[in-house]
């Protein structure tokens, strides 16, 4: 079959994009965090935009049906930041649900329908108990051939995991460097989860410990932290506690519009070049290699196709670390570094914000957090501040490529997107 | 037996009566596993049952010490964890299943591409539950 390159039929830029405090919140709902990150998105927006002009919205969400027994959440969010009546469309793609809500709305500018769309994500993860989030998780597999095997989200990315070591020779070290480099980034984040380094994390330990009078921890540095089984319990071998990112509460949003209307509401526009979309078997086990995502080889093809541009080119990305191991497969997957050399790569600091390949300068999913159904556009919201130069102490040099990569499941679905700064 | 439809409820049935089953494409000769009514390959839409040998090998696992609270229920915890894989089977597919006879005490001792063979451990005593595929390692 051959690939005809699709370019869409008119350009799409970001005006801008917000986001919530992630986080766990027990007094907040998916309607309260939703209108704070729509709130936060419109104060980016430099010249201000009436929210009336904004003509339909796409809300990605996993299982508000489960999560917080609240099905149909595009309208409700849509009422809640007063856009009724206004088409509202949810996207469910698992944890790529608003990766998929972004490449909606911009295929709906693209097609001419609509000149501004509001694109967005929701997910409130902490009413249910840790048990029940697994469970909730785990219907993103397949629910009849792995799930009842035993599978869940951190044992099905620990399958990619040991399947990866055995082919390359990565160990357990490389992904634990991988956490310590995205908690560095979301100590910088004022908005993220874990706003906290896995160093300052260990400390705290240390001094709690002297309070109580009880026997004090001899971790000399983060590794032999998280080396000790009592700070950084096994999950599912071998990914441990902090290989895995949390479960967080949280929304995002971005407004996009026509190209050609850009420059209306902002001097800074950020012009998506690039969207790609594929999809997988479902269940581990019914692809061919274990040790990367098809869907996302497929997806960035399109999107480096779309928009012209290489591996090489792309200045930062913020990719779907939903477990470490994650990262190594997205960083390869992507074509950053060659099969097997992402685990090397990260651990010569490549991947840090003075690398020459920076990744998930917002802390990433480990870090800043991942309310799945939010976290597609929740990438988006770290490439809008580091590509307009608001990053603060987060900002790294060179924005003009950047890329977002978002994963549903353990691979079936992913999304790529391209942004440029012009 | 001919006559059961391509689902995952003719699938875990056979199951129960220890035989590990496929669907193969009388159009281009793929085996499905689990069976399914079109071939995932050509496409076709005629397809037979078969029965796989239940050996094959090791592509992947894991030790799970935090588990579905399926699992939990069945006694599985921290301390008393459980292993699941990707096989591949002698006949060429890959399935997933639950792990019995390694030392998960010390995961890093189970070795991919190990050999493993299918069990079949008695029914569940749950009317409709559906027993996992299960393998051991030989």
């Amino acid at each position: 079959m051959v690939q005809r390159t699709k370019k869409l039929a008119r350009g799409v830029a970001v005006i801008g994009a917000g986001m919530c405090h992630f986080g766990a919140f027990k007094e907040k709902d998916s309607r309260d965090l939703f209108v704070e990150a729509f709130r936060a998105t419109l104060g980016e927006v430099q010249k201000g935009i009436d929210p009336r002009e904004i003509e339909a919205i796409y809300v990605g969400n996993l299982s508000g049906d489960c999560f917080e027994g609240q099905a149909h959440m595009a309208p409700l969010m849509a009422e809640w930041v007063g856009l009724n009546p206004r088409p509202a469309t949810r996207t469910e793609d698992a944890c790529a649900s608003s990766g998929v809500a972004l490449r909606e709305g911009i295929i709906a500018i693209a097609s001419g329908i609509y000149d501004i769309v509001l694109v967005s994500g929701v997910e409130v993860m902490n009413k249910l108990t840790t048990a029940k989030v697994t469970d909730t998780l785990a219907a993103a597999a397949d629910a009849i051939y792995e799930v009842p095997v035993g599978a869940t989200f951190p044992s099905l990315y620990a399958q990619i995991a040991t399947a990866h070591m055995a082919k390359y020779g990565t160990t357990e070290e490389q992904f634990m460097k991988i956490g310590i480099k995205n908690h560095a980034n979301g100590a910088l984040n004022p908005k993220a989860h874990f706003n906290v380094s896995i160093r300052d994390i260990m400390s705290s330990r240390i001094a709690k410990a002297k309070e109580r009078g009880g026997p004090i921890p001899s971790w000399a540095d983060e590794m032999e932290f998280l080396k000790d089984p009592s700070a950084n319990p096994i999950v599912a071998w071998p990914m441990k506690l902090f290989d895995c990112s949390p479960i967080t509460d949280g929304a995002a949003c971005a407004i996009l519009v026509a190209e050609e209307i850009a420059r209306n509401f902002t001097d800074t526009p950020i012009y998506i070049i690039g969207t790609g979309q594929a999809s997988d078997a479902q269940a581990l086990h019914g692809r061919k290699d274990m040790t990367s995502l098809k869907a996302a080889q497929l997806a960035a093809e399109q999107a480096y196709g779309m928009a012209g541009v290489t591996p090489e080119d792309i200045q930062l990305a913020e990719v779907h670390d939903c477990f470490t191991i994650a990262e190594v497969l997205a960083t390869e997957d992507l074509g950053f570094f060659k099969p097997g050399v992402g685990p090397k790569a990260a651990q010569e600091g490549r991947t840090a914000r003075d690398g020459d390949k920076p990744i998930n300068t917002s802390g990433g999913l480990k870090a800043k957090g991942h309310p799945v159904g939010a976290t597609g556009v929740g990438q988006v919201v770290e490439i809008w501040e580091q590509m307009t130069g608001h990053a603060a102490q987060r900002q790294v040099p060179g924005g003009n490529l950047a890329l977002t990569h978002n994963v549903g499941a353990s691979g079936s679905t992913v999304t790529v997107h391209i942004f440029e700064r012009r | 037996m001919e006559e059961r439809e391509f689902t995952a409820a003719s699938f875990y049935r056979l199951l129960d009566r220890k035989k590990l089953m496929g669907s193969r494409c009388k159009q281009c000769g793929a085996i499905m596993v689990p069976p399914r009514p079109l071939c995932g390959q050509c496409i076709g839409d005629e397809m037979e049952w078969v029965q796989l040998s239940g050996q094959g090998k090791l592509v992947s696992y894991s030790v799970v010490r935090v588990g579905t609270t399926y699992y939990e229920a069945k006694g599985y915890s921290r301390d008393n964890p459980y292993c699941w894989g990707v096989v591949q089977l002698d006949e060429g597919p890959r399935i997933s299943a639950l792990l019995l006879g390694a030392d998960l005490s010390r995961p890093d001792s189970i070795k991919i591409g190990q050999p493993v063979e299918a069990v079949f451990p008695d029914k569940g005593t749950e009317e409709g539950e559906r027993n996992p595929v299960t393998f051991r390692f030989a």
